[in-house]
């Protein structure tokens, strides 16, 4: 469990919070390169992988070129699905500490899930987490594309072995303890924004090009501009059993 | 195909998307409101990845496999099972499910 807040041992604890994810990113990357490598080649299947280092955006230019589209609208569609970094990366940038080119390489290591994992609730960040669990992702990420393209097809899709739905219950744990924190003032802040932001994913995901509902989704953030009404008071501990 | 220039392109955009946060606003401490907003992207944006990730194929909203096993592994995690086990739980009914259907 990530419980040791901002202890020296931050680092190891990225390291270890992101392995659980080796093996669905790995998965994952697997299932790029079963797809790409017709497409694309072999080198640069694995290249893309490398280089640019996002499922979203390499599965958006994917599927692109797969129906026929152009490279200029491959590359918009992909970018178009990685515009929630644009909102990650303001989120941490106030955890962030030293020079312009020390934030630059710390926020190249920004992904979903080392996000997720630097994390610490009230808009603080662990750096040092975020950034030491990047590279277990890299590596499954890369050497997941690598195993695809080398043929794995014959071990067969791996969304069959569930694998897929690691993601969000690992997002979700991550998610609960700053919905329901134990030892701080109640505050249902929190809850509204991520029933707003589920909201909002759900009605555009269908009309809008993807990406564009997660971006949309951090909108819900706004809520925050309202004073959190705290909701204290001893006598209402005690009803949450 | 050119496809090492969509390479370079989608490197350069994904690192530019990440970082240009981190280079303006770093390390600096936002008003308090500013700060309250920031606090809740987190959660806004986690929420939206575990709605994407269970609940959409492309642009299609579906409830499959993975809405089952992302059940178990939310009640798991209210009662409080190590999140790993959580995860484990939510992938074999997941791939029970897939594989009875």
């Amino acid at each position: 469990m990530v419980v040791m807040r901002g202890t020296p041992r931050a680092w190891p604890e990225g390291l270890r919070a992101s392995l659980p994810l080796a093996l669905p990113i790995a998965a994952v990357g697997m299932s790029f390169g079963i797809l790409a490598a017709p497409l694309l080649g072999a080198i640069m299947s694995i290249l893309m992988s490398a280089v640019v280092w996002s499922g979203t955006a390499q599965f958006a230019a994917l599927s692109i070129l797969t129906s026929g589209g152009g490279l200029a609208l491959a590359a918009s569609a992909a970018l178009l699905a990685n515009t929630r970094f644009l909102p990650m990366g303001f989120a941490v940038a106030p955890s962030m500490t030293g020079g312009p080119l020390r934030r630059l390489l710390t926020g190249a290591l920004i992904a979903d899930a080392s996000f997720v994992i630097g994390h610490r609730g009230g808009g603080r960040f662990d750096i040092s987490a975020l950034a030491w669990a990047a590279p277990v992702q890299y590596v499954a990420w890369v050497g997941g594309t690598v195993a695809g393209v080398a043929g794995a097809r014959a071990i067969g899709d791996p969304s069959r072995w569930g694998l897929d739905v690691f993601f969000p219950v690992f997002y979700l744990s991550l998610l609960l303890p700053e919905l329901f924190p134990e030892h701080a003032p109640r505050n249902r802040q929190p809850i509204i924004v991520a029933v707003l932001a589920a909201t909002i994913t759900l009605v555009l995901t269908p009309i809008a090009p993807p990406g564009v509902p997660v971006l949309v989704a951090a909108a819900a953030a706004l809520v925050g501009l309202r004073a959190p009404r705290q909701s204290a008071g001893p006598a209402n501990v005690g009803d949450e059993a | 195909m050119r496809t090492w220039i969509l390479i370079i392109v989608l490197a350069v955009g994904t690192v530019l998307l990440k970082t240009i946060g981190p280079v303006l606003a770093g390390g600096r401490q936002p008003p308090a409101r500013l700060t309250r907003v920031i606090a809740l992207v987190a959660p806004a944006l986690i929420s939206a990845l575990i709605v994407t990730g269970t609940f959409t194929v492309g642009r299609q909203l579906v409830i499959d496999a993975r809405a089952a096993g992302l059940a178990v592994g939310a009640i798991a995690l209210w009662l409080r099972v190590p999140a790993v086990l959580a995860m484990i739980m939510a992938a074999i009914v997941c791939a029970l499910l897939r594989f009875a259907v």
